[in-house]
């Protein structure tokens, strides 16, 4: 199969309110910083990939509000709603598909203009259960507490990955929430929804974020050293909460096993270096590296406890900070994609690891983590 | 930012996205919500060729990619799976219901899959994985999901 790398990623600050700019703004932002971390031009684009959700931006085809200021004027424009992972696919497969050689792929939201809990709502099936009232924090606190009953996970074990990835985000000068916490704080900040505090929940965040891929052909024709995808997939689960066994994810278990298998990963907990994956609630951090087979069943809490997952730890995870640290929805996969590709080239600054060759990326669209995509990022084609 | 922006106070343009939407529910959820509201029963749909009883009731398994071809009667009792209790006030939340609100993933007798809804008639800090409810029915039902009232716990004799 035709191969096909990253080469440019560019991210603008994750912030609670980006008052003083559109979409449009924050894509423009991204966008010229992708291009010049790949030292190309919009001319150098083939077509463009945007990523956005119509209820998030309170208007229809909302791809449409950032496709000028992302240089798409002319050329081929197509758009996904759901995480910047999937249009990250999708992006690749339009640079593999022989017509196009490079794609540039954006993501764009911002929860501060709307009402979370009204958009989250509109989520769920309208004829069935949209009217009780749930919402994503009361969706995923009840997915926490089936996922705690089955491992035995406990809350101090939960906010010990708020702990972790606040305080990773302290070295990372585009994360909106760096804080030095405790324990003690994040289990005495207020109960939002049993068993979730507000410091186990991810903020409401703005921002944008970029990545140009490109073909093998010309994958070396610019700035970068390419960083290579050797595995990707994805997978969903069934949509409604009570068909599924919310304790687990069995749509991330198999969307890893493809991806690991298209990048030749026989043993993910030895062979991955870095991962970021999302973390919109502290058990999500927990419950996605068990189900993706990078720690043993019921045992992350206990070595996250003993610093397996911290930046200098056995597998650092999410040491960008994290969605706990800044959570725009739809463009936070590609803040994780961009945030392990400046690993693996040795860029991360602040919160560089020491050894990041391979490196995963995690998204997910819908409630719970109904689907999961998985990219594995190398260094070496 | 540039220089020419210095100084200049952003503002907000202040809006609602509000359009009136009616679902049409389709023969399978009509069926449900006729048998709800007039009779006061619970009802599911099977799938023949795995065996399994789907609720809420759809029309195609969700498992096999086949027609759900069978009707089936459910216990309004079942077990609870899971549950949250809400402290903060949601948006989303119904202005009749006041926090702490209890939801649960209730798997009725009869079910494969689990609905969700409301816990009530318990304190919080009583609710357990694995206990035993039981359907309250709204008087007055219009055909839709909150003709159930809520569950309550089963009261051991």
């Amino acid at each position: 199969m035709d191969r096909a790398a990253i080469i440019g990623v560019g991210t603008t600050k994750i912030e609670k309110s980006k008052v003083g700019e559109t979409f449009a703004d924050m894509a423009w932002e991204a966008v010229n910083k992708a291009l010049s971390d790949a030292g190309m031009t919009i001319d150098d684009i083939d077509n463009v990939v945007t990523t956005s959700s119509d209820f998030w931006d309170g208007r229809t085809i909302s791809c449409m509000a950032v496709g000028d200021a992302s240089g798409a004027a002319h050329k081929n424009v197509s758009c996904v709603e759901g995480d910047g992972t999937y249009g990250a696919f999708y992006g690749m497969t339009r640079s593999l598909s022989g017509s196009y050689k490079t794609t540039l792929v954006t993501g764009h939201s911002k929860g501060s203009q709307s009402v979370s809990s009204l958009i989250t709502n509109s989520s769920f099936d309208p004829i069935y259960e949209r009217a009780l009232g749930m919402d994503m924090v009361t969706a995923c606190a009840m997915q926490a507490r089936s996922y705690m009953h089955r491992t035995k996970t406990t809350p101090e074990q939960l906010a010990g990955v708020s702990v972790k990835n606040h305080g990773n985000a302290l070295k990372n000068p585009l994360a909106q929430l760096p804080m030095k916490i405790t324990i003690k704080d994040v289990l005495e900040s207020e109960m939002i929804a049993d068993p979730l505090h507000k410091l186990d929940c991810s903020p409401v965040s703005d921002g944008c974020a970029a990545v140009i891929i490109a073909h093998e052909s010309v994958a070396a024709n610019f700035k970068q050293k390419p960083v290579w995808i050797k595995g990707v997939s994805f997978c969903a689960d069934s949509f409604f909460f009570g068909d599924r066994d919310l304790s687990r994810a069995k749509a991330l278990t198999e969307a890893a096993k493809k991806a690991y298998e298209m990048a030749g990963i026989k043993d993910p907990k030895k062979e991955i270096d870095v991962v970021e994956l999302y973390d919109a609630f502290t058990y999500q951090e927990l419950m996605w590296l068990e189900e993706m087979g990078l720690a043993d069943d019921a045992m992350a809490g206990k070595l996250l406890e003993k610093g397996e997952f911290n930046m200098d730890g056995r597998l650092p995870v999410n040491a960008s900070g994290g969605l706990l640290s800044g959570h725009p929805v739809i463009a936070a996969g590609l803040y994780s994609m961009a945030a392990v590709v400046r690993q693996i080239r040795g860029d991360a600054g602040g919160f560089q690891v020491k050894k990041a060759k391979t490196g995963l990326v995690h998204g997910v669209n819908g409630l719970g983590g109904q689907s999961h995509c998985v990219f594995i990022l190398d260094k070496d084609k | 930012m540039t220089d020419q922006f210095q100084g200049i106070e952003p503002m907000v343009y202040k809006s609602k996205i509000n359009v009136p939407y009616s679902w049409w529910a389709g023969d399978t959820a009509s069926k449900f919500y006729l048998t709800l509201r007039d009779e006061k029963k619970i009802t599911a749909t099977k799938c023949v060729a795995c065996n399994k009883v789907f609720l809420p009731p759809r029309k195609v398994c969700p498992s096999c990619f086949t027609e759900n071809t069978q009707w089936v009667n459910v216990s309004d009792e079942g077990t609870l799976i899971t549950f949250t209790i809400a402290r903060r006030q949601f948006a989303a939340i119904p202005s009749d219901r006041k926090v702490p609100v209890i939801w649960g993933l209730i798997k009725l007798d009869g079910a494969d899959t689990a609905m969700l809804h409301y816990l009530d008639e318990i304190k919080p800090e009583s609710v357990t994985i694995g206990m035993r409810v039981k359907a309250v029915f709204s008087e007055g039902r219009k055909g839709n999901i909150r003709d159930i009232s809520h569950f309550k716990p089963v009261s051991r004799v």
